[in-house]
């Protein structure tokens, strides 16, 4: 059955996308974007003086992938800050396709909803294909989806936590009322099961960094994160049974012997 | 004059402009991106952008990101 992602008419196989910082080697990042199957991967750009330019593993092996490039626009804080980055980025990386952050508090790197909605807005109008990493307030991604933007990308948990899926309730609203809009959850997601669980839930693809690089062994790390997002899509797809309160057995009960045999013995 | 170049101050000689800048201080290839005073300046804008007395240019290349 084909059952592939489709944002900005851009069609994928994998449903995991995955961020390229904080592995302990270059080569160790590559072999887990590998072991992850993700094609759409996320980078950055800092300053740099040409020495630090002349060994850059890093952007070598990023360029052989040949995966989607999404740049972000992580650490900016004002709307002008992260349009001129995003201009910065789509001369250097050769695609209109933005991640974009608008950081409202630094303590726990909370997207500013405001900031965001202005900026997607500008940026849409400059001709990027804009995937906003917003928090999951229902009013905030419809304001986005007004701007233009095709795809969201709502947060599990702030970015490193590991704490998954934490307000379930708005996460399910959005994909109830947005059931039309590609949705990934972006930050939070600390375990494979986690993962599993947001793409059991609907939600389209899951972006995440942290919980891959800083496990023990990224590169396995990297593989039951893959194997867990086509689990949570297999089951997302098949239907999942709905929940209930009071026991129902799942064994017949029809002619079970001993039963009414039981039954008497209650009754006596 | 002096310029910033990603935060730290460095004085020049006289008047430039970025492309001869950019070439003096090193930079190669196609890999990085400039703006100057928080203003991306396009690649085919280098040789007739004039560096001012004052002016903050900041360049930069890609880095592992989240």
């Amino acid at each position: 059955m084909s059952d592939l992602l489709t944002l900005y008419g851009k069609t994928f196989n994998s449903r995991l996308l995955v961020g390229t910082a904080l592995y302990p080697s270059p080569a160790i990042m590559r072999e887990s974007v590998q072991a992850s199957a993700s094609e759409i991967i996320t980078l950055s750009l800092r300053r740099q003086n040409p020495a630090q330019q002349q060994d850059n593993r890093f952007w070598d092996y990023i360029r052989e992938s040949g995966c989607q490039l999404l740049p972000n626009t992580a650490g900016c804080k004002s709307p002008r800050e992260a349009v001129e980055l995003a201009k910065m980025s789509q001369e250097i990386f050769q695609t209109d396709w933005l991640k974009l952050e608008v950081i409202g508090d630094d303590y726990n790197l909370q997207p500013d909803p405001f900031g965001l909605v202005e900026t997607a807005r500008e940026l849409i109008q400059l001709g990027f294909k804009v995937l906003p990493y917003c928090t999951d307030d229902l009013v905030l991604c419809r304001k986005l989806l007004d701007v233009g933007c095709e795809v969201l990308m709502p947060w599990g948990a702030p970015i490193g936590t590991g704490q998954g899926l934490l307000n379930k309730y708005n996460l399910q609203t959005l994909r109830e009322r947005l059931s039309d809009v590609p949705l990934i959850i972006d930050a939070g997601i600390g375990a494979p099961s986690q993962a599993a669980e947001a793409l059991e839930m609907g939600f389209d693809a899951v972006l995440l960094n942290t919980a891959i690089a800083k496990a023990q062994d990224p590169v396995l790390m990297a593989n039951a994160f893959k194997l867990a997002v086509e689990s949570g899509r297999a089951a997302f797809n098949a239907g999942l049974m709905l929940r209930r309160q009071t026991a129902s057995p799942s064994t017949p009960t029809l002619d079970m012997p001993f039963w009414q045999q039981a039954e008497s013995i209650l009754q006596d | 004059m002096q310029v910033l170049i990603n935060g730290e101050t460095q004085s020049l000689e006289s008047p430039l402009k970025l492309s001869a800048l950019l070439h003096q201080l090193g930079y190669r290839g196609e890999t990085f991106a400039v703006a100057i005073n928080g203003g991306f300046i396009p690649r085919t804008e280098y040789s007739n952008t004039q560096i001012n007395n004052g002016d903050s240019l900041d360049i930069v290349a890609p880095v592992v990101g989240g």
